[in-house]
């Protein structure tokens, strides 16, 4: 009896993660979605804990050790919602890429526990596909896991640089190799000894660790959401061999649903920045750029600088404007203020709109978060395609410490690293401010020319400072 | 030849939720407006922190002597929960900021 009524429960909540994540795909339907999803899993969860019958000498039995259980769950909940609730809007790429961590190290620890016990159930007959699934959990949940928390290190700023070993690529497709192998090797039964057998899985588990790491800490610059989004992809699909381990239809379900759509993710994300999924993983952002920007940084070149009471004055008297933000932007926690400088302006008869380049911030979508956090419209937020032909007929664009989505390098040279990727044309308006806080290059390491055109004014400082001044000079005017 | 074709034969059930499940994840995720990326991958993150259940299995099966097991297992709830509870409210919280604004219109 309570085995029937734990499949319904996870039929339920099954179909609770799909039509959540489908509600989640619509800004209007997006909060409930997830709440259905989040009351699917709740479901899942305590049916699993007081439903679940296991098989043990011909005699089934319920999950005992609830006080192990509740207390992990309590313990979990409390620093979950802690972490969730205290993190900044700006540092939401990097919280979901610990969660995700989380996830892929629960996953490998469920398969090292598992395989001790199947070990010994397979004295008499080798079952290759138990095996193999346990075995693709804990490879794939410890790569997720060691990956994920670089990816958290080096968004998270504490790990600044892109290291790159020689031939790291190399060293990269050997590993993988070794892993692989490794895991067919030990899954066919190749290793019956027990001894040896655990041996060679803590190896694997070292391996799938190091190649976490090693895949992870070249990839730098503007390509780390669209790891993130794979890294999503990968514990995903170690949480589907997780539900083929337990022939546990929930598991199954939530997980190939988040491998797929993570998968499909990933691919969108490298369409919006015109890069191939290979290119990302094997290709190592801005070596190239680099150099070339050493090379360049050489030759002097100008730039026109102004100030904050001219700026104000400018855009007192111009009909259009538009507002480029970057991460800068976000930075500076200064989204409040460029909200009061639009309701100022708007107020004065200026149509003030912002353009928002899908990669803008540190995850596509990312800006829109942090705007709509400062109560901006979410009418105002233009996407890069509607807001581009609208650039040559306005005033005054303002870019607030965005940099590479801004580089015409994109469009006009060829041996740019971003070239390609599709840009704003802020060029096109008839002045061009930029702030930033200094010359240094943007995200992805190279030099933008931007900055040097006729047109364009560079506004040197702290984005929420800066903006604050032309707000009270506004005032004034 | 002959055991792929067996092997496909009896599992079929499962082949079949794992091709109609990858398919239903692609459309999901096709239609979605660049804007909601971020929370989509967010609420993605928090969906699949369902490996919990394999934590709590492996933490009730547990025999009360395997000290071993009852760490690691408790280990695996706490992170799982982490995913689950951390992935949602995050997601939330991002998702509220966009809900405050139709009212307003």
């Amino acid at each position: 009896m309570g085995t029937y009524t734990l499949e319904i429960c996870y039929l339920i909540a099954s179909i609770c993660y799909i039509v959540g994540l489908k509600m989640m795909a619509g800004p209007k339907t997006a909060r409930n979605g997830n709440l259905l999803a989040a009351g699917g899993m709740t479901l899942a969860i305590f049916a699993t804990i007081f439903l679940y019958q296991y098989e043990i000498d011909n005699e089934s039995k319920s999950l005992g050790n609830y006080y192990w259980v509740f207390g992990g769950i309590i313990v979990g909940t409390i620093a979950g919602w802690l972490a969730a609730k205290k993190v900044q809007m700006t540092a939401m790429p990097q919280m979901v890429s610990l969660f995700n961590g989380m996830g892929g190290a629960c996953a490998a620890l469920i398969a090292l526990v598992e395989f001790p016990d199947a070990l010994e159930h397979m004295h008499e007959h080798w079952n290759v596909l138990f095996m193999s699934t346990i075995l693709c959990g804990l490879v794939i949940g410890s790569t997720s896991f060691s990956g994920s928390m670089i990816a958290y290190l080096k968004l998270n700023g504490n790990l600044k640089k892109d290291i790159r070993l020689p031939f790291y690529n190399i060293i990269n497709t050997i590993l993988i190799v070794g892993i692989i192998g490794l895991t067919i090797c030990l899954a066919g039964g190749h290793i019956p000894d027990v001894n040896e057998f655990t041996f060679w899985a803590w190896i694997l588990l070292a391996g799938a660790t190091i190649y976490g790491i090693m895949f992870v800490l070249p990839i730098g610059g503007a390509d780390m959401p669209v790891v993130i989004s794979l890294l999503n992809s990968f514990t995903g699909m170690a949480a589907m061999f997780g539900g083929f381990l337990y022939n546990n239809m929930a598991m199954l379900t939530g997980g190939i649903l988040v491998g797929s759509a993570g998968t499909i993710l990933t691919v969108v994300m490298c369409r919006a920045m015109n890069r191939s999924l290979s290119n990302v993983i094997f290709g190592a952002f801005g070596t190239g750029g680099s150099a070339k920007a050493a090379t360049s940084s050489g030759e002097q070149k100008s730039y026109k600088e102004t100030n904050s009471s001219d700026l104000a004055v400018l855009l007192n008297y111009s009909s259009k404007v538009i507002i480029v933000p970057g991460y800068g932007l976000a930075v500076a926690q200064a989204q409040h203020v460029v909200n009061e400088m639009e309701q100022i302006l708007n107020d004065r008869g200026v149509e003030v709109k912002y353009a928002i380049h899908p990669v803008a911030g540190r995850m596509p979508g990312h800006m829109n978060v942090l705007l709509a956090e400062s109560n901006v419209e979410y009418e105002k937020l233009v996407e890069m395609d509607d807001i581009n032909p609208e650039f040559s007929t306005c005033d005054v664009v303002i870019v607030l410490g965005a940099n590479d989505v801004v580089n015409p390098a994109a469009k006009e040279d060829p041996s740019s690293p971003i070239y390609g990727m599709p840009i704003l044309n802020v060029e096109d308006a008839k002045t061009t401010i930029v702030n930033k806080r200094s010359m240094n290059v943007g995200y992805a390491g190279i030099d933008n020319d931007l900055f040097y055109r006729d047109k364009t004014n560079m506004l040197f400082g702290d984005a929420k400072k800066v903006l604050t001044e032309i707000v009270g000079e506004l005032k004034n005017l | 030849m002959e055991i792929i074709l067996s092997f496909i034969n009896d599992n079929i059930e499962m082949i079949y939720v794992i091709i109609l499940s990858i398919i239903l994840g692609i459309q999901v995720i096709e239609s979605v407006p660049a804007v909601l990326h971020t929370p989509l991958m967010s609420g993605a993150n928090a969906i699949h922190g369902v490996v919990i259940i394999g934590a709590i299995i492996i933490m009730g099966k547990a025999d009360p002597s395997n000290t071993l097991a009852l760490v690691l297992g408790f280990i695996a709830v706490v992170l799982g929960t982490l995913n689950v509870v951390g992935g949602f409210v995050v997601t939330d919280r991002m998702l509220e900021m966009f809900k405050k604004k139709s009212p307003k219109k």
